[in-house]
């Protein structure tokens, strides 16, 4: 099937508007007439499940979590991107629009991250009007900061809470509609399929998680909102549940899957201690705004401080190396995320990492928290201060913008960090790949869309910090409410969906062979061994850094541990009640599966581009050394890989990106 | 792995209608750098390989913001320390050879689903009544800066804006009452422009349905707002009542 974007005609900024203009409607007395199934209740989900509602459409949401407020958007903490201009620093719609195009390596779509930026700025009008607590200035206007990659003040935030606020204003959305019975809300629900009829997506197959039971749900449109798959790492700063399971099932039922080796690596987590550990937490990017990253200069004194020898403040200033601001002088320390996290894995492999296990660079505050006392104390006319009333004021502005993720990391690591400079690494964070998607945001099953960080549309190769919260709620409030519709204008007359109809059947009889397997599998080892061994292989050989012969060995080594898993997992309990470890095995046999998919585009892309980098394709001379090297002549397109039965047989299919906006560069942030 | 060992009691129920009892559990293995959870998951480990059942607990993010984890971990609603939520709970709290207690929410409106997991969907149902302001998805508003809001207002709705959903308060309240659930919420609405028009109807809707729910009353005990794990003040319960008492005299 030849790949069709859908993308409207005319000039870049006036796309979007045509195309509203263009599409067709439903009437309101025939949206009543029709059924919406919205799975996942994040940014995506939430919004798109109360704005459809609103509408008049009858909505059935979906989440696994047992509340719709627990989706995992609301762990964002930095802010979230917007085109206001508030700060009068030069920003616009197409600034925006140009940062992320740059910023996702020249991978993603123009049409569609232009509409991103052109949308933006309502989403923050949106928020303010539903309640969210957005951090403002004493004037008691919107306050910004600035992120990574980009030279402008657009990010806005409710301090480290971001993704908790905007998420509980769309939960208080989708409240108001379950209220009023216009969304039927199903939570500790799970999806294992999606039910195709006559080529079109007419509903899902669900487990109700406390009784096990499997309910047949039929639609006249599903909508995917169940966000990336970074757990496929095991280790990443995903919540326990994030999983793939709703989109690889839609893979498997013809869903292409869009550039599955696109993965983010945050720069900035708290570093791995132990083999215990179930998941990695970030910690925001925003700190980058104030904190400066830096290793030992000397290999010497890099030792010393694994060793406990020396502690980071033992070292002098004139002894650090501040490597982003040395590397990258025009961008310093807010270089995009796959620079930073390059930058950091570059130094901690050349010997200069600063904890036990040789994994962690130092992210310092001290400078921060002098600059912000010295300023205080001017506001508050203190003549000489001493130097600790300085640092006692200056602690006090860091805690007001940066308290609770502060807290968080001497939660985990034991340690002040106002005191010692934290220590971060890069983790796995975010996956730009998703399902392929057109213009509209439907995927190459009619019927089926995908919202949110389930499709791979609008960040290319590298997501921009705050641009993820952007993304959700552009397309759940503004975007799918109007393509929805064209898509459904012909479905209204089709009348409910008989779920008694042998697609039915077939798929919940899919669906019940498979638990049972696990369940009577009586094999020896629990699932979360295979996740682990399967993350592993993950981070080693797709992780920040690849090159071919390491994915020929993992996609070897993944066919073997999935052929394990199936022989000897062992899954106890029964199908027919509250299972965790059974909802486990489902997870985690289908990340078996993306793995060694995400391997295979990253084998077939032989350049290096975002947060897909191929230690074969980088500058080898010249200012840039070191850089990725892209190869748009080459690879200048989509991946969009088609399930043929096997993972590793993938058919490859090329939607080829056209750049008529933004020139073809070599992305440079010095 | 570390060396602490530990003998853990926990709370097992297989179902709604059973009656439920403590188990104990000798643990080994454990590393203070383990959260409570990760803890939990080394037991688990060693249950499923014997075949045995593992103890069923709600958790996702693990980083103390989704609000899903609950457990009352010696007597104490997401166990020692203050201003965490169980899974932001390390084990260098504890030490060799300690036991430990491990129970679920107890709440009539908070019944359990199986082990330490409980169903609380009662508190869906208080947002459903009026946890809103009434406006469109439609992005056709006023500039998010047309109304200015003075920063003192913005912090302290956000203060309250920051409760997580967990349910501690119910579960360390010795009247199971959900007020400062509710109150969070009114009070975030009240103290923002936006929220003001629909402030009585609110007030009145979410306490109708915190009673219907069947949470108890408040007695100003005050153990709700020590063991929240996002500070939320018992001030927002004065403000809750002052709003309710409001609207109740002036109700049409």
């Amino acid at each position: 099937m030849a790949l069709d974007s859908k993308i409207p005609p005319g000039p870049i900024d006036k796309k979007w508007t045509y195309h509203k203009g263009h599409m067709r409607i439903v009437a309101p007395a025939n949206k009543r007439r029709i059924d919406v199934i919205v799975v996942g209740t994040g940014l995506a989900g939430g919004a798109a499940a109360a704005s459809l509602a609103e509408m008049g459409y009858n909505v059935k949401a979906f989440c696994f979590q047992d509340s719709a407020r627990r989706a995992h958007s609301i762990a964002a903490q930095g802010g979230i991107n917007a085109a206001k201009n508030y700060q009068n620093d030069g920003d616009s719609t197409y600034r925006l629009f140009y940062d992320t195009v740059k910023g996702g390596d020249y991978r993603a779509r123009e049409a569609n991250v232009y509409r991103l930026a052109e949308v933006s700025a309502n989403i923050i009008d949106q928020c303010v009007a539903q309640g969210v607590p957005f951090a403002r200035d004493y004037g008691g206007l919107l306050d910004n900061r600035s992120f990574g990659g980009v030279q402008v003040s657009r990010t806005f935030y409710a301090r480290g809470q971001t993704g908790q606020q905007l998420l509980l204003g769309a939960y208080s959305a989708l409240m108001r509609q379950v209220g009023k019975g216009a969304v039927q809300m199903f939570d500790r629900h799970e999806m294992l399929d999606v039910v195709i009829v006559d080529g079109k997506a007419r509903g899902i197959i669900a487990r109700n998680l406390i009784t096990g039971e499997i309910e047949r749900h039929g639609a006249h449109a599903v909508l995917l909102c169940t966000g990336g798959y970074g757990n496929v790492f095991f280790l990443s700063t995903n919540a326990m549940g994030s999983n793939v399971t709703a989109a690889w099932k839609a893979h498997k039922r013809g869903a292409y899957f869009g550039n599955p080796c696109y993965t983010q690596i945050h720069p900035t987590c708290i570093p791995v201690s132990g083999t215990h550990q179930s998941k990695l937490t970030l910690m925001s990017e925003s700190l980058r705004n104030d904190g400066r990253i830096w290793v030992p200069k000397n290999l010497e004194d890099a030792k010393a401080i694994r060793d406990g020898r020396k502690k980071g403040s033992d070292i002098p200033e004139a002894d650090r190396d501040y490597y982003l601001e040395r590397r990258y002088p025009a961008f310093g320390n807010l270089v995009p995320r796959d620079v930073a996290s390059r930058a950091a894995k570059e130094r901690c492999d050349a010997g200069y990492g600063v904890n036990k296990t040789g994994e962690a660079v130092y992210l310092d505050f001290s400078a921060a928290i002098e600059r912000y006392g010295k300023q205080q104390a001017n506001i508050l006319k203190i003549e000489n201060p001493s130097k600790e009333k300085i640092t006692e004021l200056g602690r006090a502005v860091v805690s007001e913008k940066y308290g609770n993720l502060f807290d968080m990391y001497e939660n985990i690591v034991g340690e002040n960090p106002y005191d010692h400079a934290m220590k971060i690494y890069p983790a796995v964070h975010y996956t730009m790949g998703g399902l392929w998607v057109d213009y509209n945001l439907q995927t190459t099953v009619p019927g089926l869309f995908a919202l949110g960080e389930a499709n791979f549309s609008d960040h290319g190769a590298n997501r921009l910090g705050a641009s993820a919260l952007m993304q959700g709620l552009a397309d759940g409030y503004f975007v799918i409410p109007y393509t929805v519709g064209d898509y459904l204008a012909d479905d209204i007359r089709t009348g409910p969906i008989d779920t008694k109809r042998p697609e039915f059947d077939a798929a919940e009889k899919e669906v019940t062979d498979r638990i049972n397997h696990f369940l009577n599998n009586k094999g020896s080892k629990p699932v979360d061994e295979f996740h682990r061994r399967l993350g592993k292989v993950m981070w080693d050989k797709c992780g920040m850094a690849r090159n071919a012969q390491g994915l020929q060995e993992a996609i070897a080594e993944i066919r073997q541990i999935r052929e394990e898993f199936y022989r000897d997992v062992r899954v106890t309990g029964k199908a027919n009640e509250f299972n965790q470890e059974l909802e486990k095995a489902g997870r985690v046999a289908d990340f078996l599966e993306l793995g060694e998919l995400m391997c295979v585009d990253a084998l077939n892309r032989k350049e290096s581009c975002g947060g897909h980098f191929r230690e074969e394709y980088a500058e080898t001379e010249g200012p840039q050394q070191g850089e990725a090297k892209r190869d748009d002549a080459n690879y200048a397109y989509v991946a969009a890989w088609e399930w043929t039965g096997d993972a590793g047989k993938a058919n490859l299919h090329k939607e080829p990106l056209t750049f008529e906006e933004v020139k073809l560069t070599q992305r440079s942030y010095k | 792995m570390g060396n602490m060992k530990l003998t853990l009691k926990i709370w097992r129920q297989s179902g709604p209608n059973d009656k439920g009892r403590m188990e104990t559990y000798p643990v080994h293995d454990v590393s203070e750098d383990m959260s409570f959870l990760e803890m939990l998951d080394v037991l688990n480990d060693q249950l499923v390989r014997k075949g045995k059942d593992p103890i069923a607990f709600d958790h996702d993010c693990r980083e103390g913001i989704c609000g899903m984890c609950s457990l009352f971990i010696n007597g104490e609603a997401h166990g020692p320390g203050r201003g965490i939520t169980t899974c932001q709970l390390h084990m260098r709290k504890f030490k060799d050879g300690d036991t430990i207690y491990v129970e679920p929410w107890r709440s009539t409106a908070f019944p359990v689903i199986k082990d330490l997991a409980t169903n609380r969907s009662a508190f869906d149902r208080i947002q459903a009544a009026g946890g809103f302001v009434s406006v469109n998805t439609s992005g056709n508003l006023v500039d998010g800066n047309a109304v200015p809001i003075p920063k003192h207002d913005a912090d302290k709705a956000f203060d309250a804006a920051t409760c997580i959903g967990c349910g501690a308060c119910v579960a360390t309240c010795p009247n199971g009452s959900a007020m400062l659930f509710t109150a969070a919420k009114v009070s975030q609405l009240a103290l923002l422009p936006q929220g003001r028009p629909e402030a009585k109807r609110r007030a009145l809707a979410m306490v109708e349905q915190m009673d219907k729910e069947g949470f108890g009353n408040c007695s100003n005990t005050g153990a709700c707002e020590v063991e929240c794990p996002k500070g939320i003040s018992l001030e927002h319960i004065a403000r809750l009542n002052r709003e309710y008492l409001a609207a109740t005299v002036t109700k049409e």
